[in-house]
């Protein structure tokens, strides 16, 4: 066990630096900070946009500057930004709990839902509700997010005015973003549920357990959806990458000051340590959210546990 | 006479448009146990799955019928009462059994915690109260430690060990009725010889009703008081099972009990013997027109067609830190033997004797550790990829579950035509023409090479299966369990080909398999397998007549005998069949052979 651990932690370890590998060099494909910098300020000439690139650092080799942004990475240091010259690591502190919170209500507005709509469409398969619940996920997998976001909000904040259009301000300004972001999930996750609950429904066990005398939710959401955690967890884990690149999108259209909004922002300013790292915070929470998952696969499976 | 604890009455369930059960009425008394007897199809568990009302739950519905059960509420029309009243009823006062002791408990629950779970339900106990209960009744179903087994997951338990635990579970809350659908199908006879006894005196002990549903007429005459003979979905015959036995009435019960293949019934003989089948008519039993026939085609003076020599395969288990080989499984230890050209040499064993690595290793799908295998005099390692290829012809494998083996998408005639085509023995048209031929060989038509494995049965599948095998003109056929699955008159069809297969064309047959009456019917002669090494070796006559080994012994008492009058009061052997995992330079002792007589060797 320990030795698992310690090489699925090395594992992990080396795949946020190829991360950082990738995207540092990416970055710098897209452009020169300078230029941008140096808009709006009149005419400048090279030796302007020198110095410039001397202030930010940016005239270094490549490596010099990637071997800098992996030591400070060791402290927590992520630099600062070419845009006000505020510490990236400060940035991020604001940005990733607005960022992780949305995440965490999106996953388990899904949760809530699918879970119990997989589970009465396998036990009505063919039925009227498996029907409207296989309609329900089509609809929802159609959609765009941008668009249910709109129309949600359309509908609750300008015609009920029930909900806050946009902002990052208590539990009300939750609703429409998680909703969003959960039920596009859900569209998804449900048709999993339906199909692994069917597979674990066919099983011996299932029949004793019921010859038991336990009631149906006991036999389904007990001794079905606890063999069924597997997959999904597994899923999860995959769909957490997503949920955050589907973030950035849906922060934007409810103004909320997220990673995906920091992201957007040092996109368009170039601002190399800011989207250095948030690419790089991301990708290891992405990392370390699948590291969690198989490490939990021994405490719902005893087969595994004993490997 | 007692009033009975259930009886059934006119019952009939259908699946959609199909009756499955047909105006059907059994009863049961206390302390009594009723065997269902029948093949697949005869609506013997459905029925149980009626009285558990489970049938229901699965899409059957009831188009007639009472079953009355005198619960301890007074009686009860259990078809009358809604689902959650059922709920208080099974598992508390109607207990099950199921055939399949590996998938029957949940893999991801702990031993303690899937029997407390009724225990906690029915009789209100705390936690702790149900998990010293749940132990004592580990301990009664004999169990080794049983605290120490609450603590278990299934996947730590053999298959005999884990339908201790369903029994012990099914008993949890002293039901008054215990159903038990097939519950040593899936086990190995030594095994079964324990569940049995264990069934039997927890019978006594809490004077419980039994349903014993079952395919196995040994099991039948050792278990039953009463049996009731089911087919089609209707009741053929019932009686006492000294009755039904001497005495059948109805053909259909006649035909059923002379196709079973009885352990001793060759006593006597030196060879195989082709017996004619009996099948049952609307006038009565017939018996085919046709003679037995000895099977003497075993060509002993010709030269050996495979020869086994020392022949090990082990496989490695990673375990630790490192993930270096900690464990080895000794499937196959210093295993020879020849086999001749129309001979049947059988593989007999239990699980884990390493009967299936032979034969997978003579097939080539498994690499040996050491050892040869020769064919014809040249050995498999010598041979170039190209002869490899054509000796994969020469040698073809028939496989236990016919369902499982061909291709799904595939028409039966694709599957046939398949080896031809890929050996490219012959062109396309001439494939269909030996396709059709093969078929009809087979006991099938041509206008089958059309359909696909679903529209066939299973004794139907099993011939495509054959079919396929002859396609190539084999010499050696391998059948591993190939007949294990099928209903005894089916069985008795396909070991009546086979033996034809092999007068016709000179084969010879590896047939491995756990069912001793079987063996003794078909085989030349014996090879006896106890954790990947042979313990006896010779003529069928010899290993049956005179074993000499005390593991053949053991093998050979603990078979049930289709005999109700001589059930045995022998005590059932005790403890696990031993496991071949054992930990690296921990190395199995090899076992030296002595020839006792001509021909008979035994391991001393």
């Amino acid at each position: 066990m320990i030795g698992f651990l310690t090489k699925r932690i090395l594992q992990a370890i080396f795949t946020v630096l190829v991360v950082t590998l990738v995207v540092a060099f990416a970055i710098r494909l897209t452009g020169d900070p300078a230029l941008i910098s140096a808009q709006g300020g009149g005419t400048v000439t090279e030796a302007d946009l020198q110095r410039i690139r001397v202030a930010l650092g940016v005239d270094r080799p490549f490596y010099v500057q990637y071997f800098g942004f992996l030591k400070g990475l060791l402290t927590l240091d992520f630099g600062r930004s070419f845009v006000g010259g505020t510490p990236v690591s400060q940035l991020i502190g604001t940005a990733l709990p607005a960022t992780l919170t949305l995440a965490f209500a999106s996953l388990f507005v899904s949760i809530v839902l699918s879970i119990p709509l997989g589970v009465k469409a396998a036990t009505t398969r063919g039925k009227w509700p498996d029907q409207a619940i296989r309609i329900f996920s089509l609809i929802g997998l159609s959609f765009p997010n941008f668009w249910l976001a709109t129309m949600l909000v359309l509908l609750f904040a300008i015609a009920l005015q029930w909900l806050p259009p946009s902002g990052y301000d208590g539990f009300s300004s939750y609703i429409m973003p998680a909703v969003t972001m959960g039920l596009i999930l859900t569209a998804t996750n449900v048709r999993l549920v339906r199909t692994t609950m069917l597979d674990t429904l066919r099983s011996q066990y299932v029949m004793v357990a019921r010859a038991k005398g336990l009631s149906e939710t006991k036999v389904l959401y007990k001794h079905a959806l606890r063999n069924c955690a597997i997959v999904l967890l597994t899923f999860l884990g995959v769909q957490f990458g997503g949920l955050l690149g589907g973030i950035v999108v849906v922060e934007r259209v409810f103004n909320w000051p997220g990673m995906g909004t920091l992201a957007f922002d040092a996109v368009a300013a170039r601002d190399y340590p800011v989207l250095q790292s948030v690419i790089t915070v991301l990708s290891a929470l992405i990392i370390g959210v699948n590291l969690l998952i198989d490490l939990a696969y021994g405490l719902i499976d005893p087969r595994i546990r004993t490997q | 006479m007692i009033d009975p604890i259930l009886s059934i009455e006119g019952l009939s369930v259908e699946f959609g448009a199909s009756r499955v059960v047909d105006n059907l009425s059994y009863s049961v008394e206390a302390g009594r146990t009723l065997a269902i007897v029948g093949e697949s199809g005869s609506g013997k568990s459905v029925t149980a799955l009626s009285i558990m009302r489970l049938a229901d739950m699965a899409g059957a519905r009831f188009a007639g019928g009472k079953i009355l059960f005198q619960s301890s509420n007074g009686p009860v029309d259990l078809l009358a009462l809604s689902q959650d009243q059922m709920r208080s009823i099974r598992g508390k006062e109607i207990a099950m059994i199921f055939q399949e002791p590996m998938t029957s408990l949940n893999p991801v629950f702990s031993i303690g915690d899937q029997i407390s779970e009724a225990l906690i339900l029915h009789e209100r106990l705390t936690g702790a109260q149900a998990l010293e209960a749940a132990a004592e009744l580990l301990a009664k179903v004999r169990l080794p430690d049983p605290k120490g087994q609450l603590k278990r997951y299934p996947h730590q338990l053999s298959g005999g060990m884990r339908q201790r635990v369903m029994i012990a579970m099914a008993l949890a809350c002293k039901p008054k009725l215990l159903i038990a659908d097939e519950p040593t199908t899936a086990l190995d006879v030594t095994i079964q010889a324990q569940i049995l006894a264990i069934l039997r005196d927890l019978q006594k002990e809490f004077g419980i009703g039994v349903i014993f549903i079952t395919h196995d007429m040994g099991v039948v005459a050792e278990m039953a008081d009463d049996v009731v003979v089911m087919r089609n979905g209707r009741k053929v015959e019932e009686g006492d099972v000294r009755t039904i036995f001497a005495k059948p009435v109805q053909p259909y019960t006649k035909a059923l009990l002379a196709a079973v293949p009885k352990l001793g019934a060759m006593q006597g003989k030196d060879l195989p013997l082709r017996t004619p089948l009996t099948a049952a008519t609307d006038d009565g039993v017939t018996t085919a027109a046709e003679e037995e026939r000895i099977q003497d085609t075993a060509r002993e003076d010709a030269a050996p067609l495979l020869e086994v020599r020392d022949l090990v395969v082990r496989f490695d288990v990673k375990r630790g830190l490192f993930g270096g080989v900690s464990h080895r499984v000794h499937a196959v230890e210093k295993v020879g033997f020849t086999i001749y050209p129309g001979e049947t040499l059988a593989l007999v064993g239990e699980s884990g004797s390493g009967k299936s690595t032979i034969g997978r290793t003579i097939q080539q799908l498994q690499a040996a550790t050491s050892g040869t295998i020769s064919f014809r005099g040249r050995q498999l390692t010598d041979l170039n990829k190209a002869e490899r290829h054509a000796l994969r012809q020469k040698i073809q494998y028939i496989f236990q579950d016919p369902f499982e083996s061909l291709d799904p998408r595939k028409t039966a005639g694709f599957s046939i035509a398949e080896p031809i085509l890929t050996h490219r023995l012959m062109s396309a048209a001439d494939a269909k023409r030996k396709v059709h031929e093969l078929l009809e060989r087979v006991g099938l038509t041509a206008a089958h090479a059309g359909r696909y494995p679903h529209e066939f049965s299973g004794g139907q599948r099993q011939r495509v299966c054959i079919a396929r095998a002859l396609a190539c003109d084999p010499e050696l056929i391998v059948a591993d369990e190939s007949l294990s699955a099928l209903d005894v008159s089916i069985q008795a069809q396909i070991i009546n080909l086979m033996m034809d297969l092999q007068a016709e064309r000179g084969l010879a047959y590896l047939f491995i398999s756990h069912d001793m009456a079987v063996v003794e019917k078909i085989s030349h002669r014996v090879a006896v397998l106890y954790l990947g090494q042979i313990v006896e070796l010779g003529r069928r006559r010899q290993v049956f007549e005179t074993p000499a080994h005390s593991y053949t012994k053991r093998l050979l008492s603990a078979v049930p005998v289709a005999d109700p009058t001589v059930r045995r009061d022998t005590p059932v052997p005790t403890g696990e069949i031993p496991s071949p995992l054992r930990p690296v330079g921990d190395e199995p002792a090899i076992v030296t052979m002595s020839e006792i007589e001509a021909g008979h060797f035994v391991a001393g």
